[in-house]
C-alpha cells in the first residue's frame, strides 16, 4: 500500500524527459544494437589507439602492456621509409585531386547537354557500371589486358612498332596505371551528385540567358557552373578529409616488389608492419598519425570554405 | 527545352554525342573482351587478341575452373555472406534509421554527431583488428559481416529518407493502436522501397566485394571468399597457392581461365545490377549532399 503511494509520487514529479523517454522507449530499443555496433567496432577502436603510446604484447593487452610514450611516434618521423611513404601518399593524393575530381564535373555538364532521354540512359547505365566491381576485379581485368604474356595492350603496341612495356612491374608505370584505374572504376559513378545539383537549376535561368544570346558553351560556363559550385566544395572538403585513405585494397593489389618504392602508401605500411611484422604498437602509431592529419584537414577545408562564403559539411 | 539550330549548337551537339559514345564504349569495352574471352580457347585469344565476339566457342574454361570444388566453396562463401550479410546489415540499419528519424527523440543529435564523427576519424587498421580478434571473432565468417554491419552513410541517406515520410500518417497508424515497431515494418518500410532496393544494393555489393576483411581476419584458405581466391589465380597468377589446391603440376593458369573465373566473381552484380539500377539516381542522392 505505502509503496504504489511512493511510486505515484515519483511519477507526479517525473521531468518532461523522463515522461518522454517511456514513451518512446520502443524507438530507444531500435537504436541500441546500432549504438552497440558504433560503440564495440568504431569507438573502443578509438580508444585502442593509446596502445601507441604502449609497448603493446597481445598476450598482456592493454592494461598490462608498457607505457613508452611518444616513442613509436619519435621512430616514425625519424624512419626514411615513413618520409618516402608520406610522399608516394601525398603525390598519388595530388593525381587524384588533379587528375579524377574535375573528370566527374565534365562529364556530368556533357550528360546535361544530352536531350535524347534513352541516349542519357543508356549512357548513365554503362558508366555507372564499374562501381560496383570490387577492385579485385578491375585490377584482374587490367591485369590480363596489360600482361607481358598475350595482354591486349603489349600486343597492340607491338603491331604499332613499339616494344612491350611491363605496366605491372615497372615503377614508372605504376602511378598511371592506378589514376586510370581510378576514373574507370569511379568517373561515371561520381557525375550522380553533379547531375542531381544541375537538374535543380531553374531553367528560367537559361530562357533569360538564351534571349540576351548566350550560346551554349556560354550557358554552362555562366548559370550551370556557378549554380553547382557549392556542391563541387563540398565535394571537394570530402575529397581532401580523404586525403590519406587512396584505398588499400586498390593499391595493395598493385603492389609488389618490384614498384615498392613508389606503391607503398600509409596503409599498405600499416597492414605490413603490424599485422605481417606484428609490430602492433608502431603501426596503430602510424595509423593514428594519419587518422588525424585528415581530421585536421577536413576542418581546415570546411573552415576555408565557409571563409569563403559557402556552406560547407558542418 | 527548344533545340538549337544554329550551326555551331549542331556541331556542338555532335561533339558532344561522339565524345560521350567514346567513353561509354571505353568503359565498358574490357569487360566485354574479358566475357567474350573466357568464353572461347586460349588459342583463339593469342590468334585474334582483342576478342569481343568469339568465333570459337568454348566452354572448357568454365570446366576447368569447376573441375574441382575451389571455386565453388568459394561462390558458396561469398552467397552465404552477402545474402545473411545483407539481411542482418539492412535490419540494424532501418531500425536505427528510424529511431533517429523521430523528431521528438531526446539525444538524437548527440548519437547522430557521433555516428557522423567515425566518418572522419577512426581507430585504424590495427586497433580494429585486435577489437575482432578480443571478440573471437578470427576464422569466423561473423568476421566478414560484424565489422562492417552499419555503414554509416547508409544510414544517414536511410534516415533522411525516412524523415521525409509525412508524419500525419504516424500519427494516424498511432491512433489505430500500432507501436513503434508495427509504424516502421508496415508504413514506412514499404513506403520507402526505392531507398531500400538501393541500400540492399550497396551493402550486398560491399559484401560481394569483401577482400580486406577476408586477408585480415581469416587464415584458412578453405573459408576464402571468392574476391580473394580471384587475386590469388589473376594477380598473384604465380599458380603457386592455386595448385596447391588442385594437380602440383597444373601450371599457371590460361588467360580465357583466369577471364572465366573474373566473369565468375562479377557475375552476380551483373545479374541484379539491371534491377535495381533505375532507383539509384533517386536514392543515392537523398542526404549525400546535406548529410
Amino acid at each position: 500500500m505505502e509503496e504504489t503511494v511512493i511510486s505515484r509520487q515519483v511519477t507526479k514529479t517525473q521531468p518532461a524527459w523522463r515522461k518522454r523517454f517511456w514513451r518512446n522507449k520502443l524507438l530507444y530499443l531500435m537504436i541500441v544494437p546500432g549504438i552497440i555496433y558504433f560503440l564495440i567496432f568504431k569507438y573502443i577502436p578509438m580508444f585502442g589507439l593509446v596502445i601507441s603510446f604502449q609497448d603493446y604484447k597481445p598476450f598482456k593487452g592493454i592494461l598490462g602492456s608498457e607505457w613508452v610514450g611518444f616513442k613509436h611516434f619519435e621512430r616514425l618521423f625519424t624512419e626514411p621509409d615513413f618520409w618516402n611513404i608520406l610522399s608516394n601518399t601525398l603525390l598519388l593524393f595530388g593525381m587524384n585531386l588533379l587528375f579524377y575530381f574535375p573528370i566527374p564535373i565534365i562529364l556530368a555538364l556533357m550528360l546535361n547537354e544530352v536531350r535524347i532521354t534513352f541516349f542519357k540512359r543508356f549512357f548513365q547505365t554503362l558508366v555507372y557500371l564499374p562501381h560496383f566491381m570490387s577492385w579485385v576485379i578491375i585490377v584482374s581485368i587490367s591485369y590480363v589486358m596489360l600482361t607481358m604474356d598475350g595482354g591486349i595492350v603489349n600486343e597492340l603496341l607491338v603491331q604499332l612498332g613499339f616494344s612491350k612495356i611491363n605496366f605491372l612491374l615497372s615503377p614508372e608505370w605504376f602511378r598511371p596505371t592506378y589514376i586510370i584505374q581510378v576514373i574507370w572504376r569511379e568517373a561515371g559513378w561520381g557525375t550522380i551528385i553533379y547531375l542531381a545539383a544541375i537538374a535543380a537549376v531553374d531553367p528560367q535561368l537559361y530562357e533569360a540567358a538564351r534571349m540576351d544570346g548566350a550560346g551554349r558553351l556560354r550557358q554552362v560556363w555562366h548559370i550551370t557552373l556557378p549554380a553547382i559550385r557549392s556542391v563541387i566544395i563540398v565535394l571537394l572538403i570530402l575529397k581532401i578529409g580523404d586525403v590519406l585513405e587512396l584505398g588499400f585494397e586498390h593499391v595493395y593489389l598493385l603492389l609488389n616488389s618490384m614498384n615498392r618504392d613508389v606503391a607503398e602508401i600509409i596503409d599498405t605500411y600499416v597492414y605490413t608492419a603490424g599485422l605481417r611484422q606484428m609490430q602492433f604498437s608502431y603501426s596503430a602509431a602510424v595509423g593514428f598519425f594519419k587518422s588525424l592529419v585528415g581530421l585536421v584537414l577536413v576542418m581546415l577545408a570546411n573552415h576555408l570554405s565557409k571563409k569563403m562564403g559557402e556552406e560547407g559539411i558542418y | 527545352m527548344v533545340e538549337d539550330r544554329t550551326l555551331s549548337g549542331r556541331l556542338f551537339v555532335a561533339v558532344n554525342y561522339t565524345l560521350l559514345t567514346i567513353i561509354a564504349l571505353v568503359t565498358v569495352l574490357p569487360f566485354i573482351h574479358v566475357v567474350a574471352g573466357s568464353f572461347t580457347t586460349n588459342a583463339e585469344i593469342a590468334a585474334k587478341k582483342f576478342v569481343l565476339i568469339p568465333t570459337v566457342w568454348s566452354l572448357e574454361a568454365y570446366k576447368f575452373i569447376f573441375s574441382t570444388d575451389t571455386i565453388f566453396r568459394a561462390l558458396s562463401v561469398s552467397v552465404g555472406v552477402t545474402m545473411i550479410g545483407t539481411l542482418l546489415s539492412m535490419f540494424v540499419t532501418s531500425l536505427m534509421a528510424y529511431g533517429l528519424s523521430r523528431r521528438d527523440l531526446d539525444g538524437r543529435n548527440v548519437i547522430m554527431f557521433l555516428v557522423v564523427f567515425t566518418m572522419l576519424f577512426s581507430g585504424g587498421m590495427i586497433p580494429t583488428f585486435l577489437v575482432v580478434k578480443e571478440l573471437g571473432l578470427i576464422d569466423s565468417y561473423a568476421a566478414l559481416i560484424l565489422p562492417s554491419a552499419i555503414g554509416a552513410f547508409n544510414m544517414i541517406i536511410l534516415k533522411n529518407f525516412f524523415q521525409n515520410i509525412p508524419e500525419g500518417l504516424e500519427e494516424s497508424a498511432k491512433i489505430d493502436g500500432c507501436n513503434d515497431f508495427g509504424i516502421l515494418f508496415r508504413i514506412v518500410l514499404p513506403l520507402s522501397l526505392p531507398s531500400i532496393a538501393t541500400i540492399s544494393l550497396f551493402y550486398a555489393v560491399t559484401y560481394w566485394n569483401t577482400y580486406l576483411s577476408a586477408i585480415l581476419y581469416l587464415n584458412d584458405s578453405q573459408m576464402w571468399p571468392i574476391q580473394v581466391l580471384l587475386r590469388q589465380i589473376v594477380v598473384l597468377a604465380s599458380g603457386m597457392d592455386y595448385s596447391s589446391n588442385l594437380d602440383s603440376a597444373v601450371p599457371p593458369p590460361d588467360q580465357s581461365v583466369k577471364m572465366a573465373v573474373i566473369v565468375v566473381a562479377t557475375l552476380p552484380i551483373l545479374l541484379v545490377y539491371p534491377f535495381l539500377q533505375k532507383h539509384f539516381a533517386k536514392g543515392a542522392m537523398l542526404g549525400s549532399i546535406k548529410g
